[in-house]
């Protein structure tokens, strides 16, 4: 016997995922812009690592390949997960990475919609953990780094290490804006010195701020299609800016202005993107604003009183944790019993 | 300008509501026989009062209202009882039940009637006139009327009378306003006056203008009628009862609670034309205005003789071919008919053809990614998505602590969820579930008690035979020392007699205590534990909320 509601609305879990696929396009688009075309391989990789994974998980666990391979959740992991290594990776790290983020992080904790970590980040973790030399080689944006390499260059690095003759990692490689920014600030230079650095933009790092306006901006088409609400970006958001504001303002010659800290690193991408993974988030509005809080204010300590380069997927695995208890303890008062009222 | 209220949540559906309302209300044909069950209502089912081979007339009462919860059941038109038997009635679960089924004569013939005029009668005299004419609601929930017309020791500030109509596809309030405002609008004033309400607002969703003028026209007719026709936003489920209510007064009444104790009372706007037929005409519920629509040719409003079969009905409109479904009811809380032979009762507001184009069958039910659409559009600000994981799981005292008894099953969770599950059968499921635990629990609850107070008798026996045995032992002894008064050694003999009388005594006692299982004596603590711990449950269960009767939707 069929049961009511005999029709649905005929969104899916695959549209939604594709969505949110879509919207980290435009900050793709600037990452190929401003550092060449080798994070497109990185994300082909980690995709089609992903895919095979998820199907060989599958079919380990005995579930179906369609429903589950169409559902583009694990693509999702893998362009996250893309987006936070260095485009010039080595192959093998980013197959590691990926492999790791869908095998352990989610189908060993039951797939999708059981895993109480974002696979993307755990993938991230684990990287940044066990290989932590191989995951500095961030590109130097258009027009800064000393040695540009071509495409074809950067794919013979990519899978054979190899780089041209007379180039050396150092010549092509660059620390991250943040990354500079510790280095600098503990030999001595100030804030403001550093940020006159060739490497560092208007408002943080060069080209690497743009990327995350383009992340932001697919986060905004995000909230406009209502596939995420406004509770985690702005509380995330707010967090990050008010502590940074606060450290900022009792001492600005040793702590970045707040706008730094919105747009370098994975900030913008875990706003919109990361913290907003509804299965590892809590479901309460308040909940989902003192996860995103937290997690806001943890990215900046980590950041810069951790060790870590960034803080961002750190502060987002332990706020995962928490969730079950957030949920537990803000649901909210149902229809009729909210009291006080007439 | 009324202030309105908003709601949590709640979803847009395609309404389909044109198709039905293009043609006016149409008499529909006599079928070629009624089956009319005897439970078209809550409450206790009516006891029939003919014989089989009864010629009855339209109008003669054939089912008597049993007890104080029940109603009436009349025949629709004139005919010949035919048999009254079990037959499938317009349930899902196919379960059959008491009918009546009557063979036209054709003649429509109407037993005596006549109305009352209502300002010169009791409203006693009123209530029991509902109760003769089988009104009971007609928005779904079909709850005596005479019984929700009463205010009892609750004063009454708001009559609401439903016109929200908020289920796709569903018209016959729409049309039913349309056409029949002015009865509608007298029907209400006999129940604001029945429960002495100040005023009476008739919530009508915002996508029916056409009822809405001619509501507003009907209430502007009657001046001394304290009555405002209000247009809500179109939002299911707006036509709820509680959601209406919050809507038009900003009262939310929770779930096990009466509106009545907020002072609100809610009609169904087809309840209020009753009522006035049956007060003013003297015309018991005989028919009622169903929407024929889905897979049809001419979807369109019926007045349909109550027991009429669906097969009959769907005719008429001009069922295709590839209906495979008939659902009584909308899309969003209807129910699927296990047969389209059953008959109409006076809950068939809609009766949908459906077929594998008009509501494909869902895709398979993915894994729950916790995003909370459904949360969202919850009427009742639940969290869906826990209450399915507690259902799943059969985790079901943590399920009503996250309040399952105060889900409406609206449906609007599963309409909005992406991984398509069916959210609103696993609340279902959960939910008799718990009942059928706490049935179980009451069963051996009684039987716990019986088989105690058993114990507790055999032992009282026990000692009363014993408390005998000593009194005779005491009696004899008494006549032995009588006889043998002389003898010098009195003392010894009643020492001895006295020890004889402990004994048994101590005997009976020890019998006693045998006869009682002592399996709670000499427990380990874990065990002990564990039976604090299912009596705790027990308790719980015990406090939960028992189903409640709604109210007109």
């Amino acid at each position: 016997m069929w049961m009511s509601p005999f029709f649905t609305r005929s969104t899916s879990v695959s549209q939604i995922m594709l969505r949110v696929l879509l919207a980290l396009l435009p900050g793709v688009a600037l990452y190929v812009w401003y550092f060449g075309p080798a994070i497109l391989v990185s994300m082909t990789l980690a995709s089609l690592t992903a895919l095979c994974t998820e199907a060989a998980m599958l079919k380990l666990r005995n579930r179906p390949l369609k429903p589950f391979l169409s559902d583009n959740s694990a693509l999702l992991t893998a362009w996250l997960l893309a987006l936070s290594i260095p485009p010039l990776a080595p192959w093998w790290l980013v197959v590691v990475g990926t492999a790791f983020a869908i095998a352990v992080s989610k189908h060993l904790y039951g797939g999708l919609g059981s895993n109480p970590f974002n696979p993307a980040m755990i993938g991230y973790a684990v990287l940044i953990i066990s290989f932590p030399v191989h995951m500095t080689h961030w590109l130097a944006p258009h027009g800064v780094g000393s040695l540009e390499l071509s495409f074809s260059e950067q794919l013979a690095y990519i899978f054979n290490s190899a780089l041209p003759d007379g180039a050396t990692l150092d010549a092509i490689t660059t620390a991250t804006p943040l990354d500079t920014l510790k280095t600098q600030l503990h030999m001595g230079s100030t804030v403001t010195e550093t940020h006159h650095m060739p490497i560092y933009g208007y408002l943080a790092g060069k080209g690497s701020e743009l990327v995350a306006l383009g992340f932001a901006a697919g986060g905004l088409y995000l909230l406009l299609a209502r596939i995420i609400t406004w509770h985690l970006p702005v509380a995330f958001l707010a967090a990050l800016f008010v502590t940074a504001e606060l450290f900022h303002l009792s001492n600005p010659a040793q702590y970045a202005a707040p706008l730094f800290h919105w747009f370098s690193g994975a900030a913008m991408l875990g706003a919109f993107f990361i913290l907003t993974d509804p299965i590892t988030s809590p479901t309460t509005a308040k909940g989902k604003l003192i996860f995103a809080a937290c997690a806001g204010v943890l990215t900046y300590l980590i950041r810069v009183f951790g060790g870590f380069p960034d803080g961002v997927a750190f502060a987002t695995l332990f706020m995962n944790i928490c969730v079950p208890l957030i949920d537990a303890w803000t649901q909210p008062k149902v229809f009729g019993k909210k009291g006080g009222k007439p | 300008m009324r202030t309105l209220h908003k709601f949590h949540g709640g979803v847009h559906p395609p309404t389909h509501k044109l198709e039905s309302t293009r043609s006016p209300i149409t008499l529909a044909a006599m079928p070629s026989r009624l089956v009319i069950p005897l439970h078209q209502h809550v409450g206790n089912r009516a006891k029939p009062v003919v014989e089989v081979g009864a010629q009855v007339l339209k109008g003669q009462l054939i089912g008597r209202a049993e007890g104080r919860l029940s109603s009436a059941v009349h025949a629709p038109t004139s005919g010949t009882v035919l048999a009254i038997d079990m037959q499938q009635v317009a349930h899902p679960s196919g379960l059959p039940d008491l009918c009546i089924t009557l063979k036209p004569d054709g003649k429509d013939q109407w037993i005596d009637h006549s109305g009352v005029d209502y300002t010169q009668t009791s409203h006693s005299d009123l209530r029991h006139l509902l109760r003769q004419a089988g009104v009971v609601g007609l928005g779904g929930a079909v709850f005596p009327s005479d019984l929700k017309a009463y205010a009892h020791k609750h004063k009454i500030h708001t009559l609401v009378l439903n016109g929200a109509e908020c289920e796709p596809y569903i018209t016959c309030d729409d049309m039913l306003m349309r056409e029949r405002a002015s009865d509608i609008v007298h029907g209400a004033e006999i129940l604001r006056e029945l429960l002495h309400a100040e005023e009476v607002l008739i919530g009508i969703e915002d996508n029916k203008p056409e009822a809405i003028a001619a509501m507003r026209q009907a209430v502007s007719g009657c001046a001394k009628c304290r009555m405002e026709v209000v247009s809500i936003p179109t939002l299911y489920p707006s036509g709820g009862a509680k959601q209406l209510i919050r809507i038009l007064t900003g009262i939310e009444v929770a779930a096990g609670i009466r509106s009545t104790e907020k002072g609100v009372q809610c009609f169904n706007v087809a309840t209020a034309y009753s009522t006035w037929r049956a007060i003013a005409h003297g015309e018991p519920l005989l028919s009622r205005i169903v929407t024929v629509t889905g897979n049809v040719a001419n979807a369109q409003n019926f007045e349909v003789l109550l027991g009429t079969p669906v097969d009959e009905l769907l005719a008429q409109a001009g069922c295709k071919a590839d209906t495979d479904r008939y659902i009584m009811g909308g899309p969003m809380m209807g129910v699927q008919l296990p047969s389209n032979r059953v008959g109409i009762t006076k809950a068939t507001n809609c009766i949908i053809a459906a077929s594998p184009a008009l509501f494909p069958p869902p895709p398979p039910a993915m894994p729950c990614i916790r995003c909370t659409r459904c949360a969202q559009v919850c009427p009742a600000e639940l969290q869906p998505q826990d209450l399915f994981w507690f259902a799943k799981s059969d985790n079901f005292g943590k399920a009503q602590e996250f309040h399952l008894f105060d889900c409406i099953e609206c449906g609007a969770c599963a309409y909005v969820c992406p991984s398509h599950i069916p959210l609103v059968n696993y609340y279902r499921y959960a939910k008799s579930e718990i009942w059928a635990r706490e049935r179980e629990t009451e069963a051996s609850e009684v039987a716990r008690e019986r088989h105690e107070y058993r114990l507790l008798r055999i032992e009282r026996e026990k000692q009363e035979k014993a408390e005998k045995l000593a009194q005779k032992e005491r009696a004899t002894l008494a006549a032995k020392q009588a006889s043998a008064q002389p003898s010098t050694s009195a003392v010894e003999p009643d020492d001895a007699a006295q020890q004889r009388i402990e004994a048994a005594l101590a005997r009976a006692r020890e019998q006693a205590a045998a006869s009682h299982p002592q399996n709670t004596d000499h427990l380990t603590p874990a065990q002990q534990a564990e039976i604090a711990a299912i009596d705790a449950r027990r308790a719980q269960a015990h406090a939960a909320a028992a189903p409640q009767p709604n109210e007109d939707k």
